[in-house]
């Protein structure tokens, strides 16, 4: 095997650059596609477990249309078949006016993608509270709304943390495809730069060291979380 | 603006040509996973404290990294170390056989886990080794405690295959690209392809589910 090494190619310009620039769009598309996925996942989550049967078939019907189709074709539909089939003006506003596309199409298409799974986790964290706790709710005189609200949604996250986190984790993981539609993200640069620079080795390394440490730093990050949000005594956690 | 389905028609051998490429990308990285898998449990649950490490060191380096990551990793790596080209394909299912045996080892621990400690000891007991214990009676009733979740792993990966369109490799989401592009026609070529992958998971899933009954949990 003959490789030339040159570590250096990393911290030269404009690589250097390319690599921050990337870990940032990495950050951002994760974290914003985050909050999407956490709010609409907990409220088809929750959704899923209401008495009302037409809500729940549509927060079914949600889940099962986002699982079973991969990422990757749900981003082109995002980006390619959306802006043409939409009115003529909101498709041209999106494909002339929206700020940019690529990076808001990737943000919206994980978050929606990625909130079928957090609504999975949210449902069994909601399907883990003993029934007992359901009924004293309703015995003290609570609304369903009320039930939901004060005991089942908050008892529910806090059981939930360990599989929420490995669902952040992989945000970040899956925020790669956005180079599919050509966001610049961590991925993007390393590849970007071994096509520059044939320094494959050293360019895919930064990006596979770079991924260790976010997944380490969340990872310390969401065991606090864990050990506050953890209820004493309660052994069933989410799945 | 006008709908033709029919350049789904005119392309559909070319589009089952890289459907079966998906699948085969599947079928041959999940057993590859599979098999590589159940040595990094074991080795994990071995109780050698440095076999244990180093598949713990595995599966967490390879859970880690998104997949397109890796597969670019091999697509520059396999040729290098080889020597010459090798095809992409080689190098997707190396890629694919590798980070999936991550995810599955995490699969087949918590399956010979479930399996009760009685049943290891009353193996000794008989007189059988280790490796016979293994062999005859925990990994048979590990597998059989795992098919389903195994099996929805399975759906997983066949959805990651589409990520070798990143390199190119003719499956079935590059081959619904070719003609999306060559035709002009996005919207029909990708809406067919969510259809299509669409019924392929659910109806995989629902299987998934009926087995989970049968099984009684």
């Amino acid at each position: 095997m003959e490789y030339n090494w040159d570590w250096g190619v990393l911290f030269r310009e404009p690589y250097f650059g390319w690599i921050i620039d990337g870990i940032g769009w990495t950050v951002t598309v994760s974290i914003a596609a985050w909050i999407i996925a956490f709010t609409i996942g907990s409220v088809v989550g929750v959704a899923r477990t209401v008495p009302v049967r037409w809500v729940r078939s549509a927060a079914t019907v949600y889940v099962e249309l986002f699982r079973n189709i991969p990422l990757l074709v749900q981003l082109f539909l995002w980006y390619f078949v959306l802006p043409e089939v939409l009115p003529r003006e909101w498709g041209l506003w999106m494909k002339r006016e929206m700020p940019l596309p690529e990076v808001t199409t990737a943000i919206i298409g994980l978050g929606f993608y990625t909130a079928s799974r957090v609504a999975e986790q949210v449902r069994s964290g909601i399907e883990a509270i003993p029934r007992g706790q359901s009924m004293a709710g309703y015995a003290t005189g609570l609304t369903t709304v009320q039930l939901y609200r004060h005991i089942l949604v908050p008892v529910a996250y806090r059981l939930i943390v360990p599989p929420l986190t490995s669902e952040f984790l992989t945000i970040f993981k899956n925020s790669s495809l956005a180079l599919t539609i050509g966001v610049l993200e961590t991925t993007a640069r390393s590849r970007q730069i071994t096509e520059f620079t044939f320094q494959g080795f050293e360019a895919f390394t930064a990006a596979t060291v770079i991924y260790i440490v976010i997944t380490l730093t969340v990872t310390a990050f969401m065991t606090v979380v864990d050990e506050r949000a953890k209820i004493p005594g309660f052994i069933t956690g989410g799945r | 603006m006008t709908f033709d389905f029919g350049v789904i028609v005119d392309a559909l051998p070319f589009l089952i040509q890289g459907l079966g490429l998906s699948f085969l990308l599947t079928i041959l990285a999940a057993s590859g996973g599979i098999v590589l898998a159940v040595v990094l449990a074991l080795m994990r649950l071995s109780g050698y404290r440095s076999l244990s490490l180093i598949s713990a060191a595995y599966v967490n380096f390879f859970r880690s990294m998104p997949l397109i990551l890796v597969i670019f990793w091999f697509f520059f790596l396999v040729p290098l170390i080889i020597g010459r080209p090798v095809g992409g394909f080689y190098s997707a299912l190396i890629a694919f056989t590798l980070f999936e045996a991550a995810y599955y080892s995490e699969i087949i621990r918590a399956g010979i886990q479930s399996v009760s400690r009685g049943q290891i000891a009353a193996g000794y007991a008989t007189g059988l080794t280790y490796a016979q214990t293994m062999r005859f009676i925990v990994l048979p009733q590990a597998f059989r405690n795992m098919t389903p979740v195994l099996l929805t792993q399975g759906i997983v990966l066949f959805q990651d295959t589409s990520l070798v369109y990143v390199v190119a490799l003719r499956d079935f989401m590059t081959a619904t690209t070719i003609v999306a592009r060559n035709e002009g026609r996005l919207i029909e070529m990708y809406v067919f392809a969510a259809a299509v992958y669409f019924v392929i998971c659910f109806a995989g899933s629902l299987y998934v589910r009926r087995l989970q009954r049968k099984h009684g949990r």
